[in-house]
């Protein structure tokens, strides 16, 4: 899986459908509001669009994608806007997450909760994306400073390949 | 909703769902790994994209229709190339398609 599929086949459609999945996505976490979704199903689909290219472009040249180095730092970014978000309205004597406490000039409440809520989802996003990609790295053994120490040892059948 | 839409949507999702039919009892009776990869290939594919297109046609010009063929798009993208590397790894793996006289029922055979 670490190495690219031999299929040109795969490897077009992939990177076709790729961008389909990553576009529903993005649609998912800025619907979530008024319609089924939201940050965490949104940012799995999200992740899913960048696992479908490890697994058929191959584990190096994917790594444009979101690469393994940066994963574990954008999730901790999307995990601090997540809570930040919250705290910000706690800084303003409102309850944790009450987006309404935030005095924005000229904007009206509901306005301000539209928007903080849209900030929640978007930090949960990238934290689930991020976070769900480090993972199939890490399974991989590709993990960060773990220069393959946890590589699997190499079956005795042929490994199937893609 | 006229007469003749309902019947044209009716068609396409009888014809889906006998596409269906025949592909399930493919998987049930074919011998061996790639001909049942084959028949249900035709289940997701070809059986749910005139499933789809009937629904499309029984919706009529809403958004829900859009949403239905941008789904038969993708399916239309998406199955043939997933079944492609179904079948293009159980080759690589040493599967081998099923030749007359052998009994193996689809065992994997070296």
């Amino acid at each position: 899986m670490t190495n690219p599929s031999e299929s040109v086949i795969i490897v077009v459609v992939s990177r076709a459908l790729a961008r389909l999945i990553q576009l529903f996505g993005i649609y998912v976490i800025i619907h979530g509001h008024y319609s089924p979704g939201g940050g965490f199903q949104g940012g799995a689909l999200l992740a899913a669009g960048v696992i479908l290219l490890r697994m058929t472009e191959g584990y190096r040249e994917s790594q444009t994608e979101t690469s393994t180095a940066a994963a574990i730092p954008l999730a901790s970014l999307g995990a601090l806007i997540f809570a930040g978000t919250g705290l910000v309205t706690l800084a303003f004597g409102g309850y944790y997450m009450d987006y309404g406490a935030v005095p924005v000039p000229g904007v009206e409440e509901p306005i301000v909760r539209y928007y903080g809520i849209l900030l929640v989802e978007f930090g949960i996003g990238l934290a689930v994306m991020t976070a769900l990609v480090a993972i199939f790295d890490d399974m991989l053994g590709q993990a960060p400073g773990g220069d393959g120490e946890h590589a699997p040892a190499e079956s005795t059948g042929a490994p199937p390949k893609i | 909703m006229s007469l003749v839409q309902d019947i044209v949507a009716a068609s396409l999702i009888v014809a889906g769902l006998l596409i269906m039919l025949v592909g399930s009892l493919g998987i049930l009776r074919l011998p061996d790994f790639f001909t049942r990869t084959h028949a249900a290939s035709k289940v997701d594919t070809t059986g749910i994209i005139f499933l789809l297109a009937g629904l499309a046609v029984f919706e009529g010009p809403t958004q829900a229709m859009g949403k239905l063929l941008i789904t038969i798009a993708v399916i239309m993208l998406a199955n043939p190339v997933a079944v492609h590397a179904l079948a293009r790894a159980a080759w690589n793996y040493g599967e081998r398609p099923w030749s007359n006289g052998d009994d193996s029922g689809g065992r994997k055979s070296k």
